[in-house]
């Protein structure tokens, strides 16, 4: 047994190698999303199916703008967050790899183009 | 804890071996809707994008997300959003140490199941 103290012993243990904060992120991104998706399934849900002109003039509104920005940012993140778990369960070494850029790549790259639909549409 | 295994710790959960159960069940799903949304995630995104591109974009789009097949993703897409926000408060709730009595795990189990299913037609109604 080496002499290492606890807290030693505990840094960079846990799936995602990072202690505890992971999983304190997920339970953040959790109750911040339990705010807004609800808003957000509303204005979403009766946007849909409208005409053209109806949809832009919705997300050209300050709060169907903001709160579906927020569902895409943080959603997103929380998507990827939860897929690195599923990811560490189920994949090993190259493959978990590989599998955990391309959720990366396509939470941000869905995130960035949504964000920039609502801008091009609310300015 | 200073002999932990460093090398291959073993995958979980363990399926092959797991009886299946309510509460293990009801935590699989939420893993599997959250998963699944992605694809919810695209059909949003696109139509965000073909909304702020072009009116055609804009038909094409939301013609395709409110065909037949379109409302049935996004039905089961609404479904799993709410099934996973419920078993996502249901793991806050397990997470700060409430609700792990066998009996009310269950119980919580079968709130978020038939939770979800009511929200959603609730959903579907006022919207």
């Amino acid at each position: 047994m080496r002499y290492l103290t606890d807290r030693k012993r505990a840094i960079g243990r846990g799936a995602a190698h990072s202690g505890t904060a992971h999983h304190w992120y997920m339970q953040v991104s959790a109750f911040g999303l339990a705010l807004i998706v609800p808003t957000f399934l509303f204005v979403f849900g009766r946007a849909l199916g409208s005409s053209h002109a109806e949809a832009l003039e919705v997300f050209s509104r300050p709060l169907p703008a903001i709160v579906t920005g927020l569902v895409l940012v943080v959603g997103m993140q929380h998507f990827r967050k939860g897929m690195q778990t599923v990811l560490e369960d189920y994949t090993k070494k190259s493959t978990r790899k590989a599998l955990l850029m391309i959720s990366a790549a396509l939470s941000y790259g869905l995130t960035a183009t949504g964000l920039f639909a609502l801008a091009k549409i609310a300015l | 804890m200073a002999d932990a295994n460093p090398g291959e710790r073993p995958l979980s959960p363990h399926l092959s071996i797991y009886r299946p159960q309510l509460t293990s069940i009801s935590s699989i799903v939420n893993r599997i809707t959250g998963v699944g949304l992605l694809l919810a995630a695209f059909l949003i995104v696109w139509w965000l994008l073909a909304a702020a591109t072009s009116p055609e974009a804009y038909a094409q789009a939301n013609g395709v997300i409110t065909s037949m097949l379109g409302d049935l993703v996004m039905t089961l897409s609404l479904w799993a959003i709410w099934y996973h926000y419920l078993a996502g408060l249901r793991h806050l709730y397990f997470d700060a140490g409430n609700g792990l009595e066998v009996e009310t795990a269950e119980k919580l189990g079968w709130a978020v199941i038939i939770g979800s299913v009511v929200l959603t037609v609730l959903t579907l109604i006022i919207i």
